[in-house]
């Protein structure tokens, strides 16, 4: 519980009803959307702006109470459970898109809003926001950014950081900053946007976003090509890469994850096949045509079983429908899903694919393996049950097996789920001693009494394991 | 523990949460958040606990003795419409609408801090009334009086009204005339297909339609006479206990199921047609409402297999289809013209034109209510704009929302308007809007913005509970000269049927 003088001051900057520390909004704020993770908060408070937050932290700060901002707690790396209690910072209510800049193609907006809420207006101006994480219908812009969320069209058009070119944000302290703007070109000194973007709500509090917007493409047409060789998919992939051209979309779904999907959705996809790839090319019409045509030519050199390009809208959206259910599908099988985010270069797909399988039947898992393989992006899922704890512990152990081998490879322990509270035993494996310590710097200027999101990033010890070579 | 109040304690209620909830579904939750936009009242508020994740994670800290059960909680679990619209967005396929139904049923068990009307409304209607067909009817009765014999008027007059609570003085100003007589008593019970027989269905008449909307049922009938289908109406049935089930009366629910099940299987029916999306949703959950009850299991299992909405029994296997129609739009003023009266409706055709439109086959029959069979010259039918209400339980239990539509889009000069959002709550949900009128209301005014915005003469719902909602609204919002409220049984009908 707060102390009472924190709780009546907390109370006293955002009114009575926005501050709550009954235990049914402790309860409901001890979650996000990783499996097994649970820790209560002390109160949840609702700012409605700014200048609320930048009292809210002065005061926290005063007092060394720690505090989690978050949107929709949909995240993958439990970087939203409050695991040293503290004040949870819900951002809903600051939801307003504050102007979109039709002559600079910018929006600015609050961070609380929902990302297809604001993906649908933009597109109703006949404009395009690339980033598309698979929550888009949940999460919020705000969450976005502090994850710096990818998803399906990362591989042409990037990911969040991509498209956040200004930011105002709350330190720890109750100050307010602004970074970057309506520029194109902005280096007067560090880049403290990009550096905010991914930060998982540990330096600062974002409070208001600019965000960068594109012409649509004219057109777009998506094909489907399927393997009975595993590694001719993923070599595919590579090859796709190798002939310099980069598809919109180019995602990857392995045997079990093809029976799955098909079972959940009936779409007739080919269930003797070890891999099918799904592949999207836009832009004009005639690069889309020639792109395909080649993305066609290089499936079947590369073993392809069969290549089909859907026909009209309707086709390609069923086959796109069946990539985004793969995850819907496969939480069906088991009580308990992992969903993991181990990244390579795109070279390597092929050989990582493999030491996925190795992996996992090594360690008696069931492992189903989809993802964003032309940004080299796997998604190894674990299907098991939270109260099996032997089971658990080999399921650990075997994604334990994976960071090494995808770092092995020259890859990272996640591509965009974030490091949160899952995987910072595993961060100094990535980015090395030095590295931990330069991000500990960096944290301590931010944020000098360790209260934003603390237990963060930032494991208490990392997981011993020497890593070999890098690819 | 701390006692509630005298005969019933928050550790009671827990231990009993605890042995009823399903642990295994509270363990499906993975809680990856799809379900939130999905639902009416995270939307309203934006608080977690006031999302199916958030009510389940509630649920799960009580089964694991995180949290007590208190005033909050049952707060929660009643501030939850049981729509279900969470269900097809769930990944995991949680069976989200048992559990609340379980956490609904302990609560039940405990709970001493229902406010008097509501207490005073329930023990009425699920002991009382429901269970009984006959004390139904002679609710209709009563109403039926109250409405024709200038009592009403008289009450209204000496605001006597007031008294009441204000939910329940909306409810009265709205309700339809109410019929002493049942479609049983007013047509009979077996009514032949008309041409060739398809199968025999038997009609699930309702206990609230058969008294409020009686002519809905007779409607029903002559639909599905029409599309090829025999029906009978097993007196013996009573109602559904939907209304029971979703607030947590589970055994009164399980006892007219079985009865339902009895009466319908001496009737030997191929189908169980029902035309409201509530009383459906629970037809085709029997088989989970009695699994642990061996004797009854079988026979429950063969009824949900066989219930069905009527929508969706004539789409998948009517004959209405069969033909086109000639029919000229007369009258270009627009949607909002007077209602197209039931005389100027020529449904059947005899010259082919135009594309696939619905009427009933001109070779099958002549009118669907009529006796002589004769079909009646192509008249013309004023073009009206329609749009449609889903009703939650039809959509996400029944998971049938095309059936409606198809029927919609086939009907003659009618133009279907999509309601931005149909597929949401009304805020209808059973009594949820007696017993919760404020979120009730903030989800109807919602919903009667995006009414306005379709510009439709015809509101249409498969539902009684959305139908009354929907006629609050328009009266409400002060639309009542523009727009009408009407079953989509009642729609079809007019525009299919001479009567």
């Amino acid at each position: 519980m707060l102390q009472e003088v924190i709780a009546s001051q907390l109370r006293g900057i955002v009114g009575e009803k926005w501050f709550r520390d009954d235990r049914e909004s402790l309860i409901t704020h001890s979650y996000d959307g990783t499996p097994m993770l649970q820790s209560l908060p002390d109160g949840v408070i609702y700012p409605e702006n700014t200048d609320q937050v930048a009292a809210i932290l002065r005061l926290l700060q005063q007092y060394r109470v720690p505090v989690v901002s978050r949107g929709s707690g949909t995240n993958l790396c439990g970087g939203t459970v409050p695991v040293e209690g503290g004040v949870v910072m819900v951002m809903h209510r600051m939801n307003r898109i504050l102007e979109v800049d039709l002559e600079n193609l910018t929006a600015t907006l609050q961070p609380g809003l929902n990302t297809k809420t604001f993906i649908s207006h933009v597109e109703g101006l006949g404009l395009f926001y690339p980033p598309d994480p698979s929550s888009m219908a949940i999460s919020t812009i705000g969450g976005n950014i502090a994850e710096c969320s990818g998803g399906l069209r990362g591989l042409k058009y990037g990911t969040t950081k991509d498209y956040v070119i200004g930011l105002e944000a709350v330190l720890a302290s109750g100050e307010i900053i602004r970074t970057g703007g309506k520029l194109m070109k902005d280096v007067a000194g560090y880049d403290l946007t990009k550096l905010l973007v991914g930060s998982e709500g540990t330096l600062a509090v974002i409070t208001e976003a600019t965000l960068k917007l594109i012409p649509p493409p004219k057109s777009k047409k998506t094909m489907l090509a399927m393997y009975k060789d595993l590694y001719g998919a993923a070599r595919t992939v590579s090859s796709i890469i190798e002939s310099r051209i980069i598809p919109a979309t180019l995602e990857f779904l392995d045997n079990p994850t093809i029976r799955v999907v098909d079972d959940f959705a009936k779409l007739g996809l080919p269930l003797d096949m070890a891999a099918i790839l799904l592949i999207e090319q836009d832009g004009d019409p005639e690069t889309v045509e020639r792109d395909i045509a080649r993305i066609a030519d290089i499936c079947r050199s590369e073993n392809a079983e069969r290549v089909s390009i859907a026909a009209d809208e309707a086709e390609a959206l069923k086959l796109l429908t069946a990539r985004r259910s793969a995850f819907t599908a496969l939480a069906r099988l088991r009580p308990t899903t992992i969903l993991e985010d181990a990244t390579v270069p795109r070279s390597k797909i092929a050989e990582m694919v493999l030491a996925i399988n190795e992996i996992a039947a090594r360690h008696r898992v069931t492992i189903c393996t989809f993802g964003h393989a032309g940004d080299g992006n796997l998604h190894p899922t674990a299907t098991t049950d939270a109260r099996d704890a032997e089971e658990i512990h080999r399921v650990e152990a075997a994604f334990e097996d994976i960071f090494e081998a995808a770092i092995a490879l020259g890859g990272t322990i996640t591509g965009e789920h974030g490091v949160g509270l899952v995987k910072a035993p595993f961060l100094e494996w990535k980015v090395g001693t030095a590295g931990i310590e330069v991000m500990r710097a960096i944290k301590l200027a931010f944020d000098p009494s360790n209260i934003l999101n603390p237990g963060k990033i930032f494991a208490k010890s990392a997981r011993k394991r020497v890593v070999l070579g890098r690819g | 523990m701390i006692p509630a109040s005298p005969g019933g304690t928050w550790g009671e209620l827990a231990s009993s949460l605890k042995q009823s909830l399903d642990y295994d579904q509270l363990t499906n939750c993975m809680r990856c958040g799809f379900c939130l936009p999905a639902c009416p009242t995270f939307r309203e508020t934006g608080i977690e606990a006031e999302s199916p994740r958030g009510r389940i994670a509630l649920m799960k800290a009580v089964a694991d003795g995180l949290m007590d059960p208190d005033a909050a909680f049952e707060t929660q679990m009643n501030h939850c419409l049981g729509c279900r619209a969470c269900e097809p967005a769930c990944p995991a396929d949680v069976k989200y609408g048992q559990l609340l139904e379980q956490a609904r049923s302990s609560i039940e068990m405990h709970t001493k801090t229902h406010r008097w009307w509501v207490k005073t409304l329930r023990k009425a209607a699920f002991d009382g009334m429901f269970p009984h067909q006959g004390r139904m009817r002679l609710l209709g009765g009563a109403l039926q009086l109250y409405q024709r014999s200038g009592l009403r008027k008289l009450v209204r007059g000496a605001g006597l009204m007031r008294l009441f609570p204000a939910p329940m003085r909306e409810m009265e100003a709205i309700l339809p005339d109410a019929a002493y007589k049942g479609v049983v008593e007013q047509i009979g019970a077996f009514h032949p297909a008309k041409g060739d027989r398809i199968a025999t269905v038997g009609l699930f008449r309702g206990c609230i339609m058969d008294v409020l909307f009686t002519e809905t049922n007779k409607h029903t009938v002559e639909l599905l006479n029409e599309a090829g289908f025999d029906v009978v109406i097993p007196d013996a049935q009573n109602c559904c206990g939907a209304l029971h089930a979703h607030s947590g009366e589970q055994e009164g629910a399980k006892s007219l199921a079985r009865r339902n099940i009895s009466a319908f299987e001496a009737a030997g029916v191929d189908w169980i047609v029902s035309n409201a999306g509530g009383c459906g949703a629970l037809l085709v959950e029997y088989d989970h409402l009695l699994h642990d009850d061996p004797q009854w299991s079988g026979g429950a299992a063969w009824f949900a297999k066989r219930a069905v909405d009527v929508s969706k029994l004539l789409v998948e296997h009517g004959l209405l289809q069969a033909s086109v129609q000639t029919a000229v739009p007369v009258g270009t003023q627009g949607a909002a013209t007077a209602r197209v009266g039931a005389s100027d409706i020529g449904s059947t055709a005899s010259s082919p034109a135009g594309g696939e439109v619905l009427a009933a086959d001109p070779g099958r029959r002549g009118s669907c209510g009529g006796s002589n069979g004769a079909t009646p010259p192509a008249a013309a039918v004023e073009m009206v704009r329609i749009t449609y209400q889903d009703s939650c339980h039809l959509r996400n239990v029944m998971r049938s929302s095309d059936a409606p539509r198809t029927l919609m889009r086939s009907v003659a000069n009618a133009e279907f308007i999509e309601l931005a959002e149909s597929d949401r709550c009304c805020g209808s949900a059973g009594i949820y809007n007696l017993t919760q009128p404020e979120m009730a209301g903030q989800i109807l005014d919602h919903k009667m913005e995006q009414v306005k915005r379709t510009n439709a003469y015809y509101l249409l719902t498969s539902n009684p509970g959305c139908l009354l909602q929907m006629k609050l609204g328009i009266e409400k919002h002060g639309m009542s000269g523009d727009m009408q409220a009407v079953h989509l049984v009642d729609f079809l009908h007019e525009r299919i049927c001479v009567r």
